[in-house]
């Protein structure tokens, strides 16, 4: 199996992607991937949070219901938050994707292996099992497109949970704008709410 | 005293002053003490109840929320608070306004030593989190600290915790 590398994929999941889709990434690695994807006032990046970047993806989905909100994160962040997946089973918000970006390891604190690394643990079971219809585990490039299709029609077919089996090699940090403050007014301010 | 019954449903003004403050989020982590308070959320179409498998999944509701341009609340007891410190690090880093709700457990009339630890540092974990704290003892003093804690954290994007003490809530719970 080749696994995908994560700047690539990053890239395919959102060319061309619109004014209405907000993304919130996990902290580290999935951060900098988005980062490096191209700068965004309706990205979210987390320097922190570790475990909150999919229950920020529901508050943001319930609140703006008419937009889609994609939620991309490690595995490691996931694993962290894994209720989060049981909260967002049962409110079935239908804007929301959870992708998450698996390769088994945490990369930001040395490459240590992670519960799906070393362990059975799979988290599109534990996704079907929340509740989330809609499980997709992206093995290659034909998947990612697929996921990059749905992704375009998500109000519709959400919740989406992915898996995206990625490459453990490490990009060159993409350093985005660290000050929370100015991230959380330049978010509001594009999504048309006072700052 | 010649009312036996409280005159005061404290409860049922919390429920109102969500709803003049233009509270359309509220998670929780089911709680004895804001059982009642949980019925008429869940019963209310203009909010989004979310039952949450801990509480810091509330934090990070919040947050959610305040970037997408809604209000929410988050409904706790107080061991609860231990489960959220570090993602407060999310509000206090960006400034969300987040209004936790906490029914105190531990400190008055408690059966369960177990609850005493987390209780008795709610206060001081809080505080040290830069939350501004509002501490009801009695039913008549909620309404109006509710409607202070909802300025402080709405107008001025902030972190504050009512506290509900079990003093209030204590023997309407426990003795039935």
């Amino acid at each position: 199996m080749s696994a995908l590398e994560r700047r690539a994929a990053m890239a395919t999941l959102l060319a061309d992607r619109g004014d209405d889709l907000l993304v919130i990434p996990g902290l580290g690695s999935t951060c900098w991937d988005l980062a490096a994807a191209g700068d965004n006032d309706r990205n979210f990046y987390l320097w922190g949070a570790m475990g909150g970047a999919a229950m920020i993806g529901l508050g943001l989905a319930l609140a703006q219901p008419d937009k889609r909100v994609l939620v991309v994160t490690g595995d490691g962040e996931m694993l962290m938050g894994m209720g989060s997946l049981a909260t967002i089973g049962v409110k079935q918000p239908a804007n929301l994707a959870v992708v998450v970006f698996d390769n088994g390891h945490y990369g930001e604190t040395g490459m240590q292996p992670s519960h799906t690394g070393a362990g059975r643990v799979d988290l599109t079971e534990i996704a079907a099992g929340c509740g989330i219809a809609s499980v997709l585990d992206v093995r290659d490039e034909a998947g990612l497109a697929g996921l990059a299709a749905r992704l375009k029609d998500l109000a519709r077919t959400g919740p989406l949970f992915a898996r995206v089996r990625i490459a453990t090699g490490e990009a060159p940090r993409v350093l985005p704008e660290r000050d929370g403050v100015i991230l959380k007014n330049r978010f509001r301010a594009a999504i048309g709410l006072k700052a | 005293m010649n009312a036996p019954v409280a005159a005061v449903d404290w409860p049922e003004q919390l429920y109102a002053t969500l709803k003049r403050a233009d509270i359309r989020q509220v998670g929780y982590v089911p709680d004895a003490g804001h059982a009642r308070l949980i019925d008429r959320v869940r019963a209310d179409p203009d909010i989004h109840d979310v039952v949450l498998t801990t509480e810091e999944e509330g934090v990070a509701l919040a947050a959610g929320a305040a970037l997408g341009g809604q209000r929410a609340v988050l409904l706790l007891q107080s061991s609860g608070v231990g489960n959220c410190v570090n993602m407060l690090s999310l509000a206090r880093s960006c400034r969300f306004p987040l209004l936790m709700m906490i029914t105190m457990r531990g400190e008055w009339e408690e059966f369960n030593p177990w609850q005493q630890p987390m209780g008795s540092i709610v206060e001081p974990v809080m505080k040290l989190n830069e939350a501004e704290i509002y501490r009801a003892t009695t039913p008549e003093e909620v309404e109006g600290l509710a409607e202070r804690a909802v300025q402080h954290v709405f107008g001025g994007e902030r972190i504050a915790a009512l506290i509900l003490s079990q003093q209030l809530i204590g023997k309407k719970v426990w003795v039935k």
